[in-house]
């Protein structure tokens, strides 16, 4: 299983995926913590993202899970240039966006989109949905001549299973699944090849969660879309990435295919993650080998030294507390994981 | 007691206090006046019935809604925003904001005590003392501005006429056991300054405080991570198993509900639509809703296919259909359940499924 160290933080995507769309090298996001009300003096940073590197395919989608505060909402801000980057580089099909000026900044990131998690939360309840669908049309409007954009919009909603006329309609009057589609809707407005998709079932219930993310699977083959999913749900997670990538305290901890993160995870931090999900088989109850961390994240401002996770971990020794474990592949691990003592475990068929 | 014995001599400093401490104590009144009979079944809820009065109509949240709950039995009630398991749950503790809501049938007996009869006084004593609930969002559940320990202090102060020292020394030894770490010091934290999973422990500590007979427990991981979710729920086994208390789980997640409930309520619509022990219930159910709910799970051998949906939405409770709630929605609806409202039938073992064609649901 030895296999040479890549230098490359992330290994090529499953075959059958394009050409590059993102490229983020060693991305970093502080945000200062600062104190006093007339001469405000820094006394620390919020290290939200520290030095993250990924690449993303055409078509491909990949996963970004993690506990609330280990950066994930942040890193995928960073990508679509809501929040500059401290420092790195984030190529946005072949742009960079780390520098760049607002102006020029505006026309590439009509490229990627964003789907947010509360569907309640992010529509304007005082605009009609033909108002929210249309709105990047406003902003954009080289994309679609004025009065090209009604009809636009109503083809827009029949593509998320919408019904067209409800165009006037304001949000309180659809139900939590149908304004994910207007969320959707919106996003696929300016024909992005890239959506960040920041937990974008979490609010809704199980049986409308399914519909939501068929239609996302359906869009990314209809409009060859490359997503970034971000998520708490690793079941969701699973059933629609290509790739994971596993963060802790604003560092991915592993990345790899679906298969290698659910099958052969060798971070213990993946490991702990994927045995606390609980399985709705009451058969396997009690039979299953649990890893219960203790205690709470640490604070992103005052991270531990060496290995970040080592206060929770169920492996750490003295060399954890010294040495920070780079992102790679090592003896016991075929995908890049930042442990000093990657192994493989398969936590999700353990029984006792 | 007459008043010449109250008057104590010298020591004036101690006598407002002391007396003070005296009469709480006297005043604090017990649920056990309340005619509690130990042999009877712990808590059985029977026809339940709970409707809002709203300017668009009359909300029907709950039609009906019958089981029970045993001595260190964990009940799992399952199903959708607007199904009506929180409100179920807040009419068996009897916090239903009223108006709107309205209770206009069924019973809660706890230990033969039809609760729902009993004046607001007496269910205040059955609040806390009997009947404990936890809460999803911990936050907004605990008061920002008094101190963890001032608020975990608040029952035994007020059921118990404990002191103030008293009260908080119970709390902090309540912190430690829900594993707060440094629990004496953390009573005069504020909500704030803990954590979301430490938060839920507060909460958790708050309900089991006078040593509940039942315990409701509503969506109380949600808002939390995985990992945390698993030490809490943890936690909630391991409490349960101790004191022997009888523990209703509301979630809308099958895997928690799978994990530790005994039996299970689905609820749809303000119905219970099916109703047994949970090994038969992920196995084989005999409910078109159960079997549509387990499918929508994404599940690793069905990775790259469509996941199976349930089409549609849940009914307006203000118009409930004539017949079958979940007819609009079902894959095997057919004339009769357009007109005919299926009543909850035995299908045996123990089980109930409220479908006319519960054969064909099992057997498929």
């Amino acid at each position: 299983m030895t296999e040479p160290a890549h230098a490359t933080p992330d290994r090529a995507a499953s075959a059958g995926h394009g050409e590059m769309v993102v490229s983020v090298r060693d991305a970093v996001k502080h945000f200062p913590i600062t104190q006093g009300i007339v001469f405000q003096k820094t006394i620390g940073h919020v290290r939200a993202v520290d030095g993250v590197s990924f690449d993303l395919h055409r078509g491909e989608t990949l996963g970004v899970v993690g506990e609330s505060g280990c950066g994930k909402s942040t890193l995928s801000r960073v990508i679509m240039g809501l929040i500059p980057a401290s420092s790195g580089s984030v190529n946005l099909l072949g742009d960079e966006l780390v520098g760049m000026r607002e102006r020029d900044l505006r026309k590439v990131r009509r490229n990627v989109q964003i789907i947010f998690q509360d569907p309640y939360a992010s529509l304007d309840p005082r605009m009609t949905v033909g108002g929210i669908v249309g709105e990047p049309f406003r902003i954009h409007p080289d994309f679609a001549p004025r009065g090209d954009r009604r009809g636009k919009v109503q083809e827009l909603l029949e593509v998320v299973g919408l019904n067209p006329e409800h165009i006037n309609r304001y949000p309180h009057q659809f139900s939590g699944g149908q304004r994910q589609r207007i969320g959707i809707a919106r996003a696929l407005a300016l024909r992005p090849q890239i959506i960040v998709c920041d937990e974008p079932v979490s609010a809704l219930d199980v049986s409308v969660q399914a519909q939501v993310v068929n239609l996302l699977e359906r869009l990314q083959e209809e409009f060859d879309l490359s997503y970034i999913f971000v998520a708490h749900d690793l079941s969701v997670v699973r059933h629609i990435s290509d790739r994971i990538a596993v963060m802790y305290l604003g560092k991915i901890v592993e990345i790899g295919d679906e298969t290698q993160i659910y099958e052969h995870p060798t971070h213990p931090y993946t490991q702990a993650l994927l045995s606390a999900v609980p399985v709705p088989d009451p058969a396997l109850r009690g039979r299953r080998e649990q890893i219960v961390l203790t205690g709470d994240v640490p604070s992103p401002a005052n991270p531990p030294s060496g290995c970040r996770f080592r206060t929770r971990c169920f492996k750490a020794q003295d060399i954890c507390a010294e040495k920070e474990p780079a992102l790679v592949s090592r003896d016991g691990s075929v995908q890049p994981s930042a442990c000093h003592f990657a192994k493989e475990l398969d936590v999700i068929h353990a029984t006792r | 007691m007459s008043a010449t014995q109250d008057i104590k001599p010298a020591d004036t400093v101690g006598i407002g206090r002391e007396a003070s401490e005296k009469q709480s104590r006297k005043e604090a009144a017990r649920s056990d006046a309340l005619g509690f009979d130990p042999s009877a079944p712990l808590l059985e809820v029977e026809d339940l019935h709970v409707e809002f009065r709203t300017r668009e109509g009359v909300a029907h949240a709950i039609n009906g809604a019958s089981f029970s709950l045993s001595e260190g039995e964990t009940l799992g009630i399952l199903g959708e925003s607007g199904s009506g398991k929180s409100v179920t749950a807040q009419a068996i503790m009897g916090i239903l904001d009223s108006p709107p809501a309205f209770v206009t049938g069924g019973q809660v007996r706890l230990r033969g005590v039809d609760l729902l009869t009993l004046p607001e006084e007496s269910r205040r004593l059955v609040r806390a003392d009997r009947v404990a609930m936890v809460f999803q969002d911990a936050l907004s559940s605990l008061n920002p501005v008094f101190t963890v320990g001032h608020q975990l202090a608040e029952p035994f102060r007020i059921h118990r006429g404990y002191s103030k020292q008293e009260a908080r020394k119970e709390a902090a030894s309540l912190l430690d056991l829900v594993g707060i770490p440094a629990a004496s010091g953390r009573v005069h934290d504020y909500p704030h300054q803990f954590s979301g999973g430490m938060r839920q422990r507060v909460m958790i500590a708050m309900a089991l405080a006078l040593d509940p007979d039942v315990l409701i427990a509503d969506e109380p991981t949600t808002a939390l991570d995985v990992t945390v979710q698993a030490q809490i729920m943890k936690l909630l086994a391991d409490l349960q198993a101790e004191r022997n208390m009888g523990l209703i789980l509301i979630t809308h997640d099958m895997g928690v509900v799978a994990d530790v409930a005994d039996k299970i309520c689905v609820m749809y619509a303000g119905r219970i639509v099916e109703r047994a022990d949970v090994h038969s219930t992920y196995g084989n159910p005999a409910h078109p809703y159960t079997k549509a709910l387990l499918e929508s799970i994404p599940r690793v051998d069905l990775k790259g296919q469509q996941l199976a949906t349930i089409e549609g939405l849940p009914p307006n409770l203000t118009r409930l259909p004539d017949g079958c709630s979940f007819e609009p929605r079902c894959s095997w609806a057919r004339e009769r359940c357009r007109v005919d409202d299926p009543p909850l039938y035995d299908v045996g073992a123990g089980r109930q499924s409220a479908c006319h064609y519960y054969e064909e649901v099992l057997g498929s």
